[in-house]
């Protein structure tokens, strides 16, 4: 894995896993959403996880995100940082950022002001009251902005963005924040087909620096996205491995066909 | 000219200079501050441009409205908290300036007791109860004009904002908030005058509260005080922690998953808005000479809800239009036609809400931008 060695953020060569979940439960009126799964991203990885719907993949994103509590089992973010004793917020500040499936940017905000935003630093108050941007800070805002393809929408407003753009945005927001590990949810949920090949690239610039979950439907992004893939099935592992080797398991071909 | 320059470059000079309709607003409420109390004062009765000192005092009133509104668009136009119960901040507020007014009556009350004020000799109460200790001094109430309203907010707003309580629910339990307090000031017991409040109140700091120069001074105060407030405000929203509210306010769980702690900011501001309410009651009460727990009412909180609205949700200078605005409506029709006026404020309420969702502060922004294309014949070109 070649991203391992470039990424500036995966220093200590100790670092066993960027995220390890063992065991995870969870139960919604007694209909088992995540069923003891088990899960291991290595630092620097772009893993994708694929499943029909209800196969538990937006619940296990709210578990490692804080916003669901699981009834048991281990959530560990860099080998030994328990995430289930921590917020939103706390996770967020950890270092782990989500991406929504459904696109949400500030709408009544301009791009450059979402991603300030978003953009890494304190987040308490009274920095927020006084609160004066470097030149530096400036800088990266612009360098995001052009990294997402949005340099001409610069100081429009959120909500005259396509469909398409306002994920972009949104995944240049989630640079912004600086996250070890970013978790995306579908992103490629009403693209075009370009837009599509044109997101499953810039997923692997990202990667390029940051370790990158990818929740996804899309066959052909899974495939331009050229990673291992894990597929759930009833809140659980079914198959883990290269796209190839997994669509040629049967039970995978049984769940995803089958019905 | 080196003075404009230093006004542009200082941090309020370039708030307004980005916020036009503010500095028209602030120019406005600034005449009215000089011109209301000279005309008052200075122009013989009888000439045309004498005003009456009833008009002062309820000029006066609809400025602290206008403070009230301003604290409500606060936090419902900027954070979408949409509280039905910021008359409670209001009339604690006004109550504590009550007390302090009814503290320096002293010995002139009808019983003539030094010590206690009439109400409670009335109900043959002996001595003082704790809780009126202080309020002698024009400093501590002072004080307690902001921290009882700040106090109210904190524990209120940290117990609601924390448990995620957010949209319906929280105007639901703003509206029992205030509608429990109202219970409470209704009790004799409690030891705010009950059922009448506190009223019969002689001077401020020495100064006969029913003179034309008290109330033009008052009337100048609540003036400055919306200016001021306003500004505070405009400061708030400008910042990147304004940028905060509104981003809690159009997407609050991609906030917080941006790692900013939505309680904290929500905390912040609504207790920022019970303040700047609660100085508005204070103001109120001197000018209107009673305050009583009617102005707790789950309408009048609502009421001002109604005032941001019309005059425009999350502009700030849309609250002090609205306020303004819809009180001289009622001022007129209650004089007018008494019997219509609620009709008439449901009715404005759902016009407002059906076809002008900016208010009267959009619609002339409408206006403005309609005229703007038509003045400019390339602009079909330039268009994307």
């Amino acid at each position: 894995m070649s991203a391992v060695v470039k990424s500036p953020g995966f220093h200590s060569s100790e670092l066993q896993s960027m995220l390890y979940l063992n065991g995870v439960t969870k139960s919604f009126d007694g209909f088992k959403a995540i069923n003891n799964l088990s899960l291991d991203i290595a630092p620097g990885e772009l893993r994708a996880i694929i499943g029909p719907n209800g196969a538990g993949k937006s619940t296990m994103m709210d578990i490692i995100t804080g916003k669901t509590r699981p009834d048991s089992g281990e959530v560990r973010f860099r080998d030994n940082i328990d995430l289930t004793q921590y917020d939103e917020a706390d996770i967020a500040n950890l270092g782990i950022g989500r991406k929504f499936q459904k696109p949400t940017v500030i709408e009544t905000l301009t791009v450059w002001e979402n991603v300030e935003l978003a953009l890494a630093g304190n987040r308490s108050v009274i920095r927020a009251l006084w609160h004066k941007l470097s030149s530096e800070q400036g800088d990266r805002i612009n360098e995001v902005i052009k990294l997402v393809g949005l340099k001409a929408k610069t100081s429009e407003l959120a909500g005259s963005l396509s469909h398409g753009q306002k994920q972009w945005l949104e995944i240049g927001m989630l640079i912004v924040q600086g996250p070890e590990l970013l978790l995306v949810d579908e992103p490629a949920a009403g693209m075009t087909d370009q837009e599509t090949m044109e997101t499953a690239a810039l997923l692997k610039e990202i990667n390029r620096e940051h370790t990158v979950v990818v929740v996804e439907h899309d066959m052909d992004f899974i495939k331009a996205l050229d990673s291992k893939v894990t597929v759930l099935h009833e809140g659980s592992v079914l198959a883990e491995g290269r796209l190839e080797v997994v669509s040629a398991n049967p039970r995978v071909i049984e769940v995803y066909l089958g019905r | 000219m080196l003075n404009t320059k230093i006004f542009e470059r200082s941090a309020i000079g370039r708030l307004l200079l980005a916020d036009k309709a503010g500095s028209y607003l602030l120019m406005v409420l600034f005449a009215a501050m000089v011109l209301v109390p000279l005309c008052n004062l200075l122009m013989p009765e009888g000439s045309f441009l004498h005003i009456p000192t009833y008009i002062v005092v309820l000029l006066g009133k609809y400025l602290c409205y206008a403070l009230l509104a301003l604290a409500l668009d606060l936090i419902w136009g900027y954070c979408g908290i949409l509280s039905l119960g910021h008359g409670a901040f209001f009339a604690l507020g006004g109550y504590v300036m009550g007390m302090h007014l009814m503290r320096q009556i002293g010995e002139r009350g009808v019983y003539g007791n030094a010590d206690l004020p009439d109400f409670m000799v009335f109900l043959n109460w002996t001595e003082l109860p704790w809780y009126w200790y202080g309020f002698d001094s024009f400093f501590f109430s002072m004080f307690m004009v902001a921290l009882v309203p700040a106090a109210l907010a904190f524990v209120f707003g940290w117990l609601a904002f924390r448990s995620r309580v957010t949209g319906v629910y929280l105007s639901i339990i703003t509206q029992a908030m205030t509608y429990a307090l109202l219970l409470a000031f209704f009790r004799n017991d409690m030891g705010f005058g009950g059922n009448n409040g506190l009223t019969d109140f002689k001077d401020i700091l020495g100064f006969n509260l029913q003179s034309d120069v008290t109330r033009c001074v008052l009337f100048a105060l609540s003036a400055l005080s919306v200016m001021l407030a306003y500004i505070l405000c405009r400061a708030i929203v400008s910042s990147k922690y304004g940028r905060v509210l509104v981003a809690i306010r159009d997407a609050e769980s991609r906030t917080r998953f941006m790692g900013y702690r939505v309680e904290h900011f929500k905390l912040f501001v609504f207790v920022v808005s019970a303040i700047l309410a609660g100085i508005a009651g204070a103001l109120y009460v001197p000018q209107v000479g009673i305050i009583n727990p009617g102005e707790f009412g789950p309408i009048n909180s609502i009421e001002i809800v109604i005032w941001v609205a019309i005059g425009g949700r999350g502009t700030l200078f849309g609250a002090v239009i609205g306020a303004v605005a819809v009180n001289y409506a009622k001022t007129y029709f209650t004089g007018a036609f008494p019997e219509v006026w609620l009709f008439m404020l449901g009715a404005l309420f759902v016009i407002s809400t059906l076809y002008l969702p900016k208010g009267i502060v959009g619609v002339v922004k409408q206006l403005q931008d309609r005229r703007a294309e038509r003045n400019a014949p390339t602009s079909q070109g330039a268009q994307s």
